[in-house]
Parts: C-alpha cells; structure tokens; sequence
C-alpha cells in the first residue's frame, strides 16, 4: 500500500496520573512516576480545560472535558487556532457513563431520560463541543474501531491531512466503564491523546511516515512500561508506543493497529 | 467568522452564489475532485426491502410508517420499522454479533445481490484491497439497553451478554467486516444523523490516496429506546406521520434503515452513476439545534459544489435533510430558496422512511442516485401546506424529469453536516 508522509506538530495527553505532554515526557523517558505524580493517581476522573467556560465545564460530560483538554493542549503546541483545524476524534466506547445512565434509566422509568444526556450520548458530542467552543466550523468526525481506534483515527487524520493539504486535529480518547457495563467493557480509566498533523511543515516535531499493511504480515509493537499497565485496556492508550519514541525522540519504526485486519508501519523520524 | 458568513449570506439572492461564498474570506474552497464510480447500491427501509420496492413506494407515494408499538407503554407516536428484524437469525458463526441493528445490517446485505457485489470485489481486488466505512448512530445501543433491562439479582450481565462483542461504537462496521470476508481499512462512523453521509468522504479519500481499490461504505441505524425517549425528552417527535417542511408540522417520526453502496475507480465503468462531490462542516453553534442562519449547512453545500465542479443552476434535485423539525425545516428551505433557481427541485422523503438517523444519509443517497437512474424526483409525502420559507424549489408532488446532477443533505447533532453530490455519466 502506498505510504502517507505527514508531521507532527502538537502533542497532547491527559490521564489521571499525566496533566500533560511535557509531564508525559518524563514518564516516559524514565519509566517511573515521580512521588508527587503517584498521589494524584486516581484522585481525579477528568480534566477541566480552559477552553469551556465554567458553567460549560460543569455541564459537560467526562468524555467531553477528555477530549478538548487533549486537543486544546495538542493546537496549543503547534501554535495553531483550533478554529482553522479539521478534526477528528475517536473513541472506542464514547461516554460510558452516560450509556450506563441512558441503560439504567431506560430499564427503569423510560419518560425520565433527560434531553441533556440524550443530546450528550451521541458519539460526536466531543466534536460537537469543541466546534462550539472554537467557533471552529471545519469537518469535523468522530470515528470508532474498536481496540484499534487509535491507529484508525490517526489514518483518517493522516489522510485528510493529505487530501486537503492541511493541518489536522486527531483526539483519540476513552473513559472508564461504570455501572453494569463494566462487566462486558474492560476500559477501567480515563486516558485521552491528541496530535495535530499536517503534510510538510517548519513547525514539525516528528515526522511520521505511514504506511498500512495486513495485519497478519506484521507484528504489533511490543507495549511496556508503567503507563501501559494503567491503562492497558484503554483503547487510546494502544497509541502510546508512538508517544514513546516522541518522548524520547529515538528514530524508530514501529507498528500499530489501525483496523482488525490492517496495521499501520510508522517511521518516526526528527 | 459568523459575522462574514452574514455579510456572505446578505449578498446571496444576487445570483452569484460562487462570489459570495468567496467573499467569505477564510474560507478556502477545495478543489474539484475526480469522480468515483458507484457501482452497487441497496437500501431497505419502513418502505421497502430493496431498491425497487422502495421506488415503487415513492412512485405510489406509499408510506412505511406505523403507529410505535415498540416496548411495553409504546410513546404515541409513528415509527419507521422494517419489518421482520425479530424473526432473523444471524448464522451460527456470527452469533456474538447478534443485535436488531445488525441483523438489521444482514437483511440489507441481502437485497439488490449486494453481497454478491462485494464478494466480486473481493474476488477482484483481494479482501485486504477493499475498505469498509459505515455510519450508524445507535450501532447496536439497543442490545445494551436489553442487557440492563435483564441483569441479574446482583445487577450484573449474563453469560451470554459477557460473550458478545456488540457493546461498542464498533460493532457495526466489525460485524460487516467479518460477514463479508474483508481485510482492508475498517471504520464506523458515528456523527449522530450525518454518519453514513460522511462515509462517502473518507471513502473517497482512501480510495484517492491508494489504500484501496474499492470501498463499500454504507450506513444502519435501528429502532431502540435511548432514540425513541430521548427525541421524546428533546420534545422533537410528532404524534402524527411527520410532515417535512408543511407550516403545521409538529416534528419527525422515527425510522431505521440499512444501506450500502460499492465505490470503485471511474476507470472501471466510465458508464456508472458517480460520486462527484462532498461537503463536511460544523455549525460551532448548538449540540441539538442548528444553526440559526444556516451557516454551517451552507458551508457543506458549497464546499460539495466546489469539488464537483458545479454552479448551483447545474443541480436538478435535491434530496433534503427535512426531518420535519420546526427548526430544521425552516432554516434548510430558506438556505436552499436563497442559493437555487426554480428549475433545481427539492424534496424530503422521510414521509416515507422516517427518519433513519444514522442510516438517512445512505438511505437519501441511494434516493439521489435513483432520482438519477429513474428521471423520477419524489416529492414531500405529508406535506400539504408548505411553510412560508420554502422557495417554488421543494415540491410536495412526485415529478417526472431528467436528473443529471443531485445532491442529498444530512445535518447531525453537535451540529454535524454533510452534503453530497450525485450525477449521470456525461452523455
């Protein structure tokens, strides 16, 4: 298949552990929480970005407040406007809390869904959100495949990135399962990257040549370290093998799944 | 950015619609794009089990929809259903798949000899040289819903729940990709009521860059509980058949639908109806209503125009989002009356099918490529008064006439939009 060469200019993470890149960095440079990142562990279910305004923030279901902090983060680095950026936002599982909520409530009294879960439950909320709050009116998608949606979001960036010959926003995010849903979905954290990607730029940080192949030719990129067995059953996790060697900025080629049955060769090179 | 797309929008009714959008500086129009051939394409839906019944009930203007007996108090409303989902059985092979929306997805396999369509292109290209994006909303949410209604004395799921696969976003474009035997990219898309619109664009966009030779793409959506009280919540379901764009219409019926179609090279049959452009925005205003001026729609027009290469006096029918909502409508006929002539004609079909969320966008294409294949434009079923914003464009009666070029809206919550654009191979 034909390769994909595009750059990466932004970088954003969030977990409960990770506020950001730069902390992510040292993590994953080192391999080891510092004392102060492990009281923090857990303590706190969801970010509250800047970019919404107080009363959006409290209004705004976790997946959303994920997503936008990531994103927000990623446009900040590229010094790019959100505003001018088309994106694309994957997700696995969308927001399971609010699933657990709209199930729970439709088993037991139906006429009681509230609109603004409804409305919130669609899987483009995050999208829909960031669109409001950046005024930004670009295409805008939200993408799922399962365990791989990370690999298969950070496609269909790269390819509108292509195509368009513009910079692209990808959020890839997942929150923990809650309530009885929890038995059939192993998500059990919050973990949410962005990138912002674009063909040939000065701003570049990486630059990521990709290229996709059948899955049953490649082998998967070997997942390790003290962020990997948190989030291990995240699905935007999958993506942090990439966010290693951006960490520690080693020329390398790695592979990760973008589908079922097709893997995505990444040459990372700075 | 709002207030230069209102000085855009006050320049419009000048007749130079490709000035005035522009004059919205920022915004960059794409370039035309070459066309892709479609090749195949079904939909079934509340009116019909294939394309053919489904035509034949636009032509006798008979409607699919039904008073809601779904659940056990059914909210007093019409639905779309397509009947007989309960009475499949998926093959023994695929039962961790098992849902109403992919038994949904089976049966519309099934018609039009689609599946014998995508099994040749596999013959042809080879499984892993044939992507797969499909569009759903609820994906299989209704399964979820079964599960919480059923759990056990210590609220948890059953042996059965625990083994299947269909409680994620996912579950529909990994069900198809394991049905038909596909090893290529794989993608669900799920933008609410503009999903299976988008599959076209990211379609046409692996296709372009070589990941692909072909690419089925489609979209299902099915009947379930978090839609049916949640549009209830919102206050947006009509108790009667739903009305699109008459003055007393009070909202819209519910339906569900499948839909697919095979994208492949025009090189492969300079003779096929094609895809020729696409539009895909955001309205940045409101997660479940649109934007006042239209802006975002308009956006997504015009940016489906510019790939096709065409003026707005080049379309000849437009198939509308035309929910009957009393927002929708309003702002998409006064879009449409101020950017087209009296010679493009528009129609809302959901009259016919409800309205498919997820699955309208496929469903609505397969509308415009018929409209196309049959010189046959449908009108507004239900409609009897039109509302005062509609322009002479949307016709409440079926037509005869030529159709050359159509287009087919899909607008979505968190204000998501997409415009297609369909037409005959040159003569």
């Amino acid at each position: 298949m034909s390769a994909l060469d595009i750059v990466i200019e932004g970088i954003g993470v969030w977990s409960a552990e990770l506020s950001n890149w730069a902390a992510s960095c040292d993590v994953l440079c080192t391999d080891v929480f510092s004392t102060e990142v492990e009281k923090v562990l857990n303590a706190t279910s969801h970010p509250a970005p800047s970019l919404l305004a107080p009363t959006e923030r409290r209004r705004a279901p976790d997946s959303v407040l994920l997503a936008i902090e990531v994103a927000q983060q990623a446009c900040s680095m590229a010094g790019r406007d959100p505003c001018e950026l088309p994106n694309v936002f994957a997700s696995a599982y969308g927001d399971l809390a609010i699933n657990d909520y709209l199930c729970a409530t439709l088993a037991r009294s139906p006429q009681d869904v509230s609109p603004t879960k409804f409305h919130n439950s669609v899987h483009n909320a995050p999208a829909g959100y960031w669109s409001i709050a950046t005024g930004c009116m670009e295409s805008s998608t939200a993408i799922s495949a399962g365990a791989a949606t990370f690999g298969a979001g950070l496609l269909e960036a790269a390819l509108l990135a292509q195509r368009e010959s513009r910079a692209v926003l990808l959020a890839a995010y997942d929150i923990a399962a809650v309530g009885p849903i929890a038995d059939i979905v192993p998500c059990r954290t919050a973990f949410g990257v962005a990138l912002v990607l674009a063909p040939a730029s000065p701003r570049a940080v990486a630059h990521l040549r990709v290229q996709p192949q059948h899955a049953a030719t490649t082998e998967l990129a070997s997942a390790a370290g003290v962020l990997h067995a948190c989030h291990r059953d995240n699905p935007a996790a999958r993506g942090l093998p990439l966010l290693t060697a951006l960490a520690r900025r080693e020329p390398q080629t790695l592979m990760l799944a973008a589908g079922a049955c097709v893997n995505l060769r990444m040459e990372i090179s700075f | 950015m709002v207030a230069v797309w209102h000085s855009a929008l006050q320049r419009f009714g000048t007749g130079n619609y490709t000035g005035a959008v522009a004059a919205a500086v920022s915004i960059h129009l794409p370039s035309r794009i070459p066309p892709i051939a479609v090749t195949a394409f079904t939909a079934t839906c509340a009116a019909g089990r294939g394309v053919d019944a489904f035509a034949h009930a636009l032509a006798l203007r008979k409607s699919g929809l039904v008073e809601n007996d779904l659940g056990a108090a059914p909210l007093p409303c019409w639905i779309g259903r397509v009947d007989g989902l309960d009475e499949i059985v998926l093959p023994a092979s695929f039962t961790h798949w098992d849902s109403r929306n992919n038994r949904l997805a089976w049966l519309g396999l099934g018609q039009d000899g689609f599946r014998d369509h995508a099994l040749a292109a596999i013959e042809r290209y080879g499984a892993a040289r044939v992507a797969l994006v499909l569009g759903t909303s609820t994906t299989s949410i209704g399964e979820t819903e079964r599960a919480y209604r059923e759990l056990d004395a210590d609220g948890h799921m059953d042996e059965v729940q625990r083994a299947s696969r269909v409680h994620q976003t996912h579950s529909l474009g990994a069900f198809v990709q394991e049905a038909l035997g596909l090893a290529g990219p794989c993608l669900t898309i799920a933008t609410a009521c503009s999903s299976s619109a988008k599959v076209f664009a990211s379609a046409e966009r692996l296709l372009h860059a070589g990941l692909a030779d072909a690419a089925i793409i489609g979209g299902v959506d099915s009947l379930c509980g978090s839609v049916l009280y949640g549009f209830n919540s919102l206050e947006l379901i009509s108790p009667q058949p739903c009305r699109p764009f008459d003055v007393e219409r009070r909202g819209l019926s519910l339906g569900e639908a499948a839909g697919f179609a095979l994208l492949e090279s025009i090189t492969v049959d300079k003779s096929a109806l094609r895809l020729i452009g696409y539009g895909e925005s955001a309205d940045a205003h409101h997660m479940s209503a649109p934007h006042p001026l239209g802006l975002g729609a308009q956006r997504a027009l015009a940016d489906a125009l510019a790939r096709a290469g065409l003026a707005p006096a080049d379309v000849d029918y437009i198939n509308l989002h035309g929910t009957a909502s009393r927002q929708n409508d309003e702002i998409e006929a006064a879009l449409i009356a101020r950017t087209f002539s009296a010679q493009t004609l528009a129609s809302s079909t959901k009259g016919w099918s409800g309205h498919a969320l997820g699955a309208a966008g496929i469903v609505e294409a397969v509308v415009a490529l018929l409209a196309i294949e049959h010189g046959f434009v449908p009108g507004t079923l239900n409609a009897e008064t039109l509302d005062p914003a509609c322009g002479p464009q949307i016709v409440i009666d079926n037509h005869e006439r030529r159709v050359h070029v159509a287009l087919s809206n899909s607008f979505g919550f968190g204000g998501n939009n997409c415009c297609l654009a369909f037409a005959a191979a040159p003569a």
